[in-house]
């Protein structure tokens, strides 16, 4: 807290300046903050800490319903542990080339940019292509939505994170277009971060769950 | 409006002004121009203006409290006299659901928010909150969100499983009709609403004060509103996943709560008390704020141990997270405890004088700042004594009653169960149903004073309480831009003492009047900045919003509604990506004069 304070009083200076800059934006959207990051890198860290525990009450119902199956399938007779370790490497990639395009956008290297942010989203696409799968599978195996509290508190907690990959392949795509059009407002390398950050987020959540869900016997 | 524009003579250094390069097109991006209307219904529409989102936040929460009030005065009503034929069983359920839901929900949480949305931008020295087209955007969700909830009424009846909506009662064959999910969904809207409220104003709190506003000079009433936001951030995703799997149970035949399928109902029980303990300090802690705010004020002190009232606010935003299993007294948990029917009114009646009487103690410290004129003193009186005393005489006899064993959720109780003397029943409902109605109209008076008396008041002085605070350093109401010159702030109380000198010595201080608010407001004026960069309006924060219901009635009715209203919420989405963050010359109409003497540029959102 005390740096806080001392880190305060230097805008007073620093005031007069940010008004020349004001067609381009700086590497903090041009505008001097408190705390010196940018307002929309803490937005997204709150928003990723609310998340923390929309994921941990998905997960918490799951934990409870697990062992109650039925009549149904039971996880070892679904799990198809090397298929999803698979498609969860995949996702595991995909954060490695999201790290390769926020690189790229901080070198203000645009064609590298979209490479990168088109194979994440590529990546991302597979891994949800695989869950589709696995839901196939497991449907056809028996295991429908409301078969059992094991399978809908299953469905409703891989689904939510499926969803929340979804958004984040619309948001990647959606990235890569105003980038080549050249429409992002504001800073784009601190957009194409923001985007990483969602990204790095969901892909942790799915590490948890692969861990929890599949790994871990009932 | 947007856009300030400010002679550049004003100041004597005046930084260069860059020009962006000439922009012809009108639509260069997204799919509209700006709105850039300044009055008429547009300007509240599409404003972003954290001071009108504030009053809009304040105007449709005195509504709703108005609706809460009328539900209230039926279920007294209902219980004046034995054997109550005001409302049938089924009607009465309904009522007292939405009673709870609408003051906690639709009432005093976006009180909160307008007071909080109003005064902590222009406590702490800001043009604006961080993001205000996401400012915007919470209040319309908020609104779209309550306007749904209460459809219900009209589509079917409303929610009857009580404001905690415990399950399995709030499955359909306990609840067939569509109540239950207007308000599972309703609420889910609304607390969309809150998320993004909570990290813009968080933000904004963090990231915007003035130079000098270290976390420890900040007035109290931003501190306690700045806890609630962090206890909603983390509280509201919980309750949204209780709220999720009740619509999955409900619309798409899950059985998460049900007890024939294996469940545990107790999930429920826990997922909503994680959520509604916090829930509990979000709705006092803001009022404490207000009263914390007010009191020094009128004691002419500083706030007594402003340290420890921000740490201790700060506690109860940690400790409140750890104690939810204490609303579970008949869950089979621990002891079931008797005393469980007399506490449960004993927590309105603290929410309802914790809460509501320090609201309305906002409403009256802060009207000259909001409206230039203050309140009449003499109708606040009979306001205030209407209030308190309707209210200790409806909550008061409640705790007879319910020692005596009248559940709180019977339609009807009758004569021959109601005992006899002191203990009386009969007696007591009657004297609460009479506090109500005292209560009721001690409200009115609050609305008759603040519509029609307050338009004879006359203009109040700029500072009429000596306050202590930033918000006062401005004129009565405020400029669209707030502060003519950003504040830099030396104190604790910095307004205060920009008004008074220390003339003590050593350890005893005794303050001299040196200023006063006019003078000092003036010479604000006199130093103003020279360029004022405000947010522009926007479209599509009501646009967003309005998709959000039209996908929950999609739930509820027919799957290609949930379509319509998610290309509604996709569509906004990208025209609010697509919109720049700075407003260009063609973006007005008439075209805005590009020059050194004007600058229009927008808070990077």
């Amino acid at each position: 807290m005390s740096d806080i304070v001392a880190d305060a009083p230097e805008a007073v200076e620093d005031h007069a300046a940010d008004h020349g800059d004001h067609g381009g934006h700086g590497a903090h959207g041009g505008h001097h903050t408190s705390l010196g990051l940018s307002n929309t890198k803490l937005a997204m860290w709150l928003f990723l800490g609310s998340e923390c525990l929309l994921f941990g009450g998905l997960i918490s119902t799951y934990m409870l319903y697990r062992n109650r199956q039925g009549s149904g399938p039971s996880p070892d007779q679904l799990w198809d542990i090397p298929f999803t370790s698979a498609s969860s490497f995949v996702l595991l990639m995909s954060s490695l080339t999201m790290v390769l395009a926020v690189s790229a956008a901080g070198r203000k290297d645009d064609r590298n940019t979209n490479l990168w942010l088109t194979v994440t989203a590529v990546l991302g696409g597979l891994f949800v292509a695989g869950q589709v799968y696995e839901f196939t599978t497991f449907y056809r195996e028996g295991l429908g939505y409301t078969d059992s509290l094991f399978a809908s508190s299953f469905y409703t907690l891989t689904g939510f994170h499926g969803v929340h990959v979804s958004i984040g392949i619309i948001m990647l795509l959606a990235t890569v277009g105003m980038v080549a059009k050249n429409r992002i407002s504001g800073d784009k390398a601190e957009t194409i971060e923001m985007v990483g950050l969602y990204w790095h987020f969901v892909d942790i959540v799915w590490i948890i769950i692969f861990t929890l869900v599949y790994l871990i016997p009932a | 409006m947007a856009i300030i524009e400010r002679p550049a003579d004003t100041t004597t250094t005046v930084a260069p002004v860059e020009e962006a390069a000439p922009v012809t097109a009108t639509s260069s991006y997204g799919y509209l121009r700006r709105p850039v209307e300044s009055t008429g219904w547009r300007s509240w529409a599409f404003t972003v203006d954290h001071k009108k989102i504030g009053i809009m936040y304040g105007v449709v929460a005195m509504f709703f409290f108005i609706v809460g009030g009328l539900e209230a005065g039926l279920i007294r009503l209902q219980l004046a006299g034995p054997e109550g034929t005001v409302l049938s069983a089924d009607k009465y359920n309904q009522m007292f659901t939405m009673h709870a839901t609408t003051m906690v929900f639709l009432f005093v949480m976006p009180m909160a928010a307008a007071f909080a949305n109003y005064f902590i931008p222009l406590q702490i020295g800001a043009r604006d909150v961080a993001f205000p087209r996401m400012n915007a955007l919470s209040f319309w969700v908020f609104l779209f969100g309550g306007i749904f909830l209460n459809t219900s009424w009209f589509l079917g009846g409303a929610a009857d499983g009580g404001w905690f909506m415990y399950a399995p009662n709030s499955d359909v064959p306990f609840s067939p009709t569509n109540g239950v999910d207007f308000w599972a969904l309703g609420l889910q809207i609304t607390g969309i609403a809150s998320l993004v409220g909570a990290i813009n104003l968080i933000t904004t709190v963090l990231n915007m004060r003035a130079p000098g506003m270290s976390l420890m000079k900040m007035p109290i009433f931003t501190w306690m509103a700045f806890v609630t936001q962090m206890l909603l951030l983390f509280a509201i995703p919980v309750i949204t996943v209780a709220l999720f799997l009740l619509m999955f149970q409900r619309s798409y035949d899950a059985t998460f709560f049900s007890v024939e399928a294996g469940a545990d109902p107790l999930l429920w029980q826990h997922l909503f008390w994680i959520f509604g303990h916090p829930e509990v300090y979000i709705i006092v802690l803001p009022s404490f704020g207000i009263v914390s705010e007010v009191l020094p004020v009128f004691s002419k002190k500083p706030l007594f141990g402003y340290t420890f009232v921000v740490f201790s606010g700060a506690a109860i935003g940690f400790v409140g997270w750890g104690v939810w299993a204490h609303h579970m007294f008949a869950s089979g948990l621990g002891p079931v405890s008797v005393a469980v029917f007399s506490v449960a009114p004993l927590a309105i009646d603290v929410i309802f004088g914790g809460a509501v009487l320090g609201l309305f103690a906002g409403m009256y410290y802060w009207w000259p700042k909001v409206f230039g004129k203050t309140l009449s003193e003499s109708w606040g009186k009979w306001n205030f004594w209407l209030m308190i005393i309707g209210m200790n005489l409806t909550f008061g006899p409640m705790h007879i009653i319910g020692l005596q064993g009248q559940p709180r959720r019977m339609y009807q109780w009758t004569e021959n169960r109601a005992g006899e003397g002191f203990f009386n029943l009969g007696m007591w409902n009657l004297v609460a149903t009479i506090g109500t109605f005292v209560l009721i109209v001690g409200v009115a008076l609050f609305f008759i004073n603040a519509i029609w008396i307050h338009r004879r008041q006359p203009v109040a002085p700029l500072d009429p309480w000596d306050a202590r605070t930033l918000e006062w350093l401005t004129t009565n109401p405020p400029k669209p831009h707030n502060f003519d010159r950003t504040p830099t702030v030396h104190a604790l109380d910095e307004v205060f003492h920009r008004k008074y000198e220390d003339v003590g010595e050593g350890d005893s201080h005794e303050y001299v009047q040196r200023s006063t608010l006019d003078e000092l407001v003036l010479e604000e004026e006199a130093q103003a900045d020279a360029h004022i960069h405000l947010p522009a309006p926007s479209y599509w924060p009501i646009v967003l919003a309005f998709g959000l219901p039209i996908m929950a009635y999609g739930v509820i009715y027919t799957t290609w509604l949930i379509v319509l209203g998610a290309a509604i919420v996709v569509a906004a989405l990208f025209g609010w990506a697509l919109e720049p963050a700075d407003a260009e010359d063609a973006d007005f109409d008439p075209p805005a004069a590009g020059g050194e003497s004007t600058s229009k540029e927008l808070a990077n959102v």
